[in-house]
């Protein structure tokens, strides 16, 4: 409103600076040539619309031409004065005068038109007085011949009421026989219903028959006091009742189909026959049709003959079975639809029992198929069968068959999943199975060692293509053209528990565990489960971990839509068990490895002699022999594991010597202390040492990568080694044997850890043990000890 | 809580052998033999003063060799049992001796503690076990419960029953047996069980464990493979005749119905090296205690195998009166094992376990750079068992 007021206030601004100004605001509607008067009108047109007065009357008019308009020429409201002055202030002479030419010229001709229009109405005028007068005369003449049709007419009615009462008496009695005509036909027929019925029934005409007994039946009922009409009453049910008979034997020997039997079953009820009865004799009819049907289904299940596969079987029962079982239903609803709800039960209580002997069927024939591979075809019949049962569903939808159906259907595709969830446990036990063969054949034929890598690519692409192709095969059930796809148990739990939880989720959970129990198997001798295999299991399960879980989730999500909210098995869960499935694996593939090697070395220091043996010339062949097998490991794990991270190391690794043998610890360690405050200092400087070193945790779980395994192999080895020496004694060239040995693995080992601090700290402690145990310890200089090991 | 702290005794050698005075019931009394090849080696006694948190420790002299095992009579206080080393150059050969140590070292001639100057005493040798026909000892079991006079010694592949005679003096081998099998078979250890009127002898070699009868010195039962790799220790439960816990080198702990030996009951893995020692508590068998190279020592609860019933857990091993006694489900929940306890008080491999035979809540553990630390069951574990 307020911008309105504005507009109307900025007009009458307008207008009160005059003509000379010309132009109002911007804000005002009109143009700047507006005229003044014209202007307030409209912005008093405005006010008023604004308080809503001028609403009727502006209404149903030209926009622009304002009714009051005084200088309008043709609106009611002209006024000439103000017309004039507009034209003169507003026109220039040229227009002026071309305006006064058109108004002369304009005032011209209304003048010559306002005389042809007298003109002719005089014309008419005349011509109207001439016919009034001739109407006068004419109207005289008709008044006369009007008297004398009243008194014809008088005497014509006179004449008419006197021949009717002539005729009175004879037309009573014409009705009155006509009455007696009508009886004696109805009685005629009374009396001929015996003969006619018969010849009827004879005939086979029993709609005719039953039709006439129908007509008869009340009058004969009204009039049986009678004894002649209790004669025809007795003749006519006893025909009716032979009627009856043969309408029942027709019914019961049935061969001529349900629509006839239908039309028998009409006939009889018409008959008056008890209907519930009737029903039953139905309903045992239909059922002795419908059992033959199901009985040639049964032979087609039989054991012996080739089954007929199973769309066939659906498609024979749906249009066998189902159909018969459509017809039976909706004829007998047609029949009986008058017995109300307990005829309906009882029909649905038939159709239940039927059905479910048709169900225990179709499943026996599903119960088949469980061993197929192929989804399509089962789909198609589950389809075909479902489809069929939902017409008479609708039908009888108490009998419940279609809920039936739609059961049996989820269990066989509940069943189908378990079926691919063992389908994929096996293969993924075959891809095993495989592995184990290409670990084992190529180390019998050549040096050459299995490709790990390709082996794991190859195990991965089998298995997930295993998994696509159930999800494929397992899709199909839910597919937009499957009748049953829109079922919720399909939509919903069929997705997420079935697909999601129980296929995909299951199978993952079943991958590990299965992997997972290859470290729990007593092979703990290391016989059972070649390393390699547990390398490559761990790397599957981590490679599970770090992408396929996810992958193969999603992908399962988006093909089944998942619309049911119940909880399903987070991806992280998944994730963190497949990590703990591969980290075990690891870790065992460690403890087998580490149990290799340290085997090796615990044989070597238990069934040497210490004591006697001969000054160190070479390194033992047994640490070779570690070095060798620690690299083959190397190369093993580094095929499917990355490096991983090492503590910097010192630019000189191999070139350290021996700390614990620097000369002044010597001294502090073997110094002889008997006092009794000397306790501490033996073990002073290896405690000290051990205070700042980190304890080490022999058997620690491993990180996924190769020098943490490496590591974890190493530190188990070394570890045994010292407690082997432990529990030996050494002789002087014992120990200068070990610390050879020590020094070898050392140059060589330290480049597999992530710490060679780690290795130096065993080793050190492996020959101050071997020291220790020494009653001689005299240590080889470490010069000597470089040489012997560069040499070897 | 104060008094459960560790107390830590140390010695200037290295140590293997530890064992409580098996025949003292009322001090706490702890007995280390250690492994010097250069100087001579010692036993050192280690009396515990629980009241006052106090070690006192006598030193005996072991001159002839270092010490691998080390065992008490049940029957004499003064009477031990050791295996050593005898130094020589050529070949190392364990040997086994009985000893009696001075007459004022057993309980009542107490000497001060504080006496740290006193010399050295020296045991009194009551005789050997001969052993030069038969191989290196591995260890000796006296018959528990016995009246000291009887003891097994395992040498190699045999093991020998002895008779110790004219109070301990002159020792007859009785009978013995020995392993037969291709290789080199070596027992590592032996347990006499406490059950069957001292008849039963479990002993291990390589990864088998064997038990034995010794009145006709043949083998009753035997668990192969009962571990991956080599076992080290055995011990039989004290109140279940059938029961026996053993470990060894695969890291584990496994407890085994003699009965029915395909499977162990039970199976622990908590250690991260090499178990060496596994030491049932001697009246309460749920205690169960494991020392290890990787220098942790651990208390674990075995509830669910132990004699001591839990509501429904009703044994029909012979009980203790005591346990008898017991008020039944104090707890309704199922037994569930765990472990009590990881003490972290070693820096090197411990080699020796062994809870006090006076004090069933009181333990030792002796690491192999010597140190020995004496700890507790915690209070509130020992008062849940009590009460």
């Amino acid at each position: 409103p307020a911008s309105r007021l504005w507009a109307a206030v900025g007009a009458m601004a307008a207008a009160a600076a005059g003509p000379g100004t010309g132009s109002g605001p911007g804000d005002s509607p009109e143009g700047p040539e507006a005229e003044a008067p014209e202007r307030r009108r409209k912005a008093h047109g405005m006010l008023k619309l604004y308080y809503g007065l001028s609403e009727g009357e502006t209404a149903g008019r030209p926009p622009g031409s304002d009714p009051l308009d005084p200088t309008d020429l043709n609106g009611a409201h002209f006024d000439p004065e103000v017309y004039l002055d507009k034209l003169r202030r507003e026109c220039p002479l040229a227009q002026l005068m071309d305006s006064e030419t058109d108004m002369v010229r304009q005032i011209r001709a209304l003048d010559s038109d306002m005389q042809t229009l007298v003109y002719e109405n005089y014309n008419k005028f005349i011509s109207a007085t001439d016919t009034i007068r001739k109407m006068k005369n004419d109207f005289r003449k008709m008044e006369d011949e009007m008297d004398r049709l009243a008194t014809n007419m008088a005497v014509i009615t006179d004449f008419s009421a006197r021949i009717s009462a002539t005729l009175q008496d004879r037309h009573e009695r014409i009705t009155k026989l006509a009455g007696v005509h009508a009886l004696l036909r109805k009685l005629q027929f009374l009396f001929e219903l015996p003969s006619r019925l018969t010849k009827c029934v004879e005939l086979g005409a029993y709609g005719q028959a039953v039709r006439y007994q129908g007509r008869a039946r009340a009058v004969l009922q009204q009039y049986q006091h009678l004894p002649s009409f209790r004669a025809i009453q007795d003749d006519c049910q006893v025909i009716t009742a032979r009627l009856a008979q043969q309408l029942r034997q027709r019914f019961r020997e049935g061969g001529s189909g349900a629509p006839e039997q239908a039309e028998c079953v009409e006939l009889l009820l018409a008959l008056g026959e008890p209907a519930e009865e009737l029903c039953d004799e139905f309903l045992a009819h239909a059922r002795g049709r419908l059992e033959a049907e199901l009985q040639s289904l049964e032979a087609e299940l039989g054991p012996s003959p080739p089954a007929p596969d199973v769309l066939e079987f659906t498609d024979l029962g749906g249009s066998g079975f189902v159909g018969g079982l459509c017809q039976v239903a909706s004829a007998y609803q047609e029949l009986f639809a008058a017995q109300g709800p307990a005829g309906a039960e009882k029909l649905a209580a038939f159709a239940r029992e039927l059905g479910g002997r048709y169900f225990a069927l179709v499943e026996r024939r599903l119960a088949q198929e469980q061993g197929s591979g192929d989804n399509s075809l089962l789909v198609r019949a589950l389809d075909r069968f479902h489809r069929r049962l939902r017409a008479p569903g609708a039908l009888l939808a108490a009998a419940g068959l279609a809920e039936a159906a739609t059961e049996i259907v989820e269990r066989v595709a509940r069943e189908r999943l378990g079926h691919h969830l063992q389908g994929l446990r096996a293969a993924f036990l075959g891809c095993l199975t495989d592995v184990r063969q290409a670990l084992a054949a190529p180390r019998l034929a050549g040096k050459e060692g299995p490709g790990l890598a390709e082996l794991l690519a190859n195990v991965a692409s089998s298995i997930l293509s295993h998994i696509k192709a159930s999800l494929a095969a397992v899709h199909l059930f839910t597919a937009k053209e499957v009748s049953f796809s829109n079922k919720p148990y399909f939509r919903g739990e069929f997705c997420s528990q079935g697909v999601r939880e129980g296929l995909i989720v299951g199978f993952i959970r079943s991958m590990c565990q299965t992997a997972q129990s290859f470290c729990d198997s007593p092979g703990e001798k290391g016989g059972a489960t070649p390393p390699a295999l547990l390398l490559l299991l761990s790397r599957l399960c981590l490679d599970y971990e770090t992408a396929t879980i996810s992958y193969i989730l999603t992908l399962t999500d988006e093909q089944f839509l998942v619309q049911d909210q119940s909880p399903v098995t987070p991806v992280s869960t998944l994730c963190a068990e497949a990590r703990e499935t591969a980290r075990r694996l690891l870790t065992h593939y460690v403890k087998v490895q580490g149990l290799v090697i340290s085997q090796m070395l615990r044989k070597s220091v238990e069934t040497r002699d210490w004591l006697s043996t001969l000054e160190p010339r070479n390194v033992r062949a047994v640490m070779k022999r570690v070095v060798e097998d620690t690299t083959a490991i190397d190369v093993q794990v580094g095929l499917l594991y990355e490096e991983g991270v090492r503590k910097a190391q010192s630019s000189d690794s191999s070139k350290r010597t021996f700390s614990v043998y620097s000369s002044s610890r010597q001294q502090g360690r073997y110094a002889p202390s008997y006092t009794p405050s000397a306790p501490m200092d033996t073990n002073l400087l290896s405690n000290i040492q051990k205070l700042f070193s980190e304890r080490i945790d022999v058997f620690s779980p491993v990180e996924f990568n190769k020098v943490s395994v490496l590591t974890g192999i190493i530190k188990i080895s070394l570890k045994t080694l010292l407690e082997c020496v432990r529990l030996r004694t050494f002789g002087r060239f014992g120990l200068q044997q070990v610390q050879v040995d020590c020094h070898f693995l050392q140059l060589y080992l330290w480049r597999f850890v992530a710490d060679e601090e780690l290795v130096h700290l065993l080793l050190d402690e492996v020959v101050a043990s071997a020291a220790l145990r020494c009653p001689d310890p005299v240590p080889m200089e470490p010069s000597v000890v470089e040489v012997i090991c560069e040499r070897g | 809580m104060e008094d459960d702290a560790p107390v830590i005794y140390g010695l200037e050698f290295q140590a293997r052998a530890l064992t409580p005075q098996t025949a003292e019931t009322d001090a706490i009394r702890f007995l280390v033999g250690t492994q010097s090849l250069k100087y001579d080696n010692q036993i050192h006694i280690v009396d515990f003063d629980d009241e006052n948190n106090i070690i006192s420790k006598n030193v005996l002299l072991h001159q002839v060799g270092e010490i691998w095992h080390i065992s008490t009579s049940p029957a004499d206080k003064g009477v031990l049992a050791t295996c050593y080393n005898k130094p020589s150059d050529s070949k190392v050969l364990t040997c086994a001796a009985v000893w009696r140590m001075p007459k004022e070292l057993e309980p009542g001639g107490h000497e001060s503690p504080d006496d740290s100057t006193s010399p050295a005493h020296t045991l009194e040798l009551l005789c050997h076990l001969d052993n030069t026909a038969h191989g290196s000892m591995a260890c000796v079991a006296w018959e528990p419960a016995g009246d000291g006079k009887k003891v097994i010694s395992l040498a190699d592949s045999h093991i020998l029953l002895w008779d110790l005679q004219e109070s301990s003096s002159q020792a007859v081998l009785a009978s013995s047996a020995s392993l037969e099998g291709k290789g080199q078979l070596k027992f590592t250890s032996g347990r006499w069980s406490p059950h069957h009127t001292g008849t039963q002898v479990a002993t291990a070699n390589d990864t088998t464990i064997r038990g034995w009868d010794t009145r006709s010195m043949s083998q009753i039962y035997c668990i192969e493979n009962a571990h991956g790799q080599l076992v080290r220790d055995l011990d039989f439960n004290p109140n279940k005749q059938y029961y026996l816990a053993s470990c060894g080198d695969d890291c584990k702990v496994k407890f085994w119905d003699t009965r029915n030996v395909a499977e162990p009951v039970k199976t622990l893995e908590q250690h991260s090296h090499w178990v060496w020692n596994v030491r049932y508590n001697h009246s309460h068998d749920q205690l169960v205690l494991t020392g290890s190279s990787d220098s942790r020592v651990i208390l674990s609860n075995m509830v669910s195998i132990s004699s001591e019933p839990f509501g429904h857990l009703v044994d029909d091993d012979d009980l203790s009166d005591q346990e008898e006694r017991r008020p039944e489900g104090k707890s309704q929940e199922p037994p569930q094992d765990s472990v009590i306890a990881t003490y972290e008080e070693h820096e090197d491999s411990v080699y020796a376990v062994d809870w006090s035979s006076a004090d069933p809540w009181l333990f030792a553990s002796l690491s192999y750079d010597g140190r020995l630390v004496i700890n507790r069951v915690p209070r509130a574990l020992k008062y849940h068992i009590l009460l």
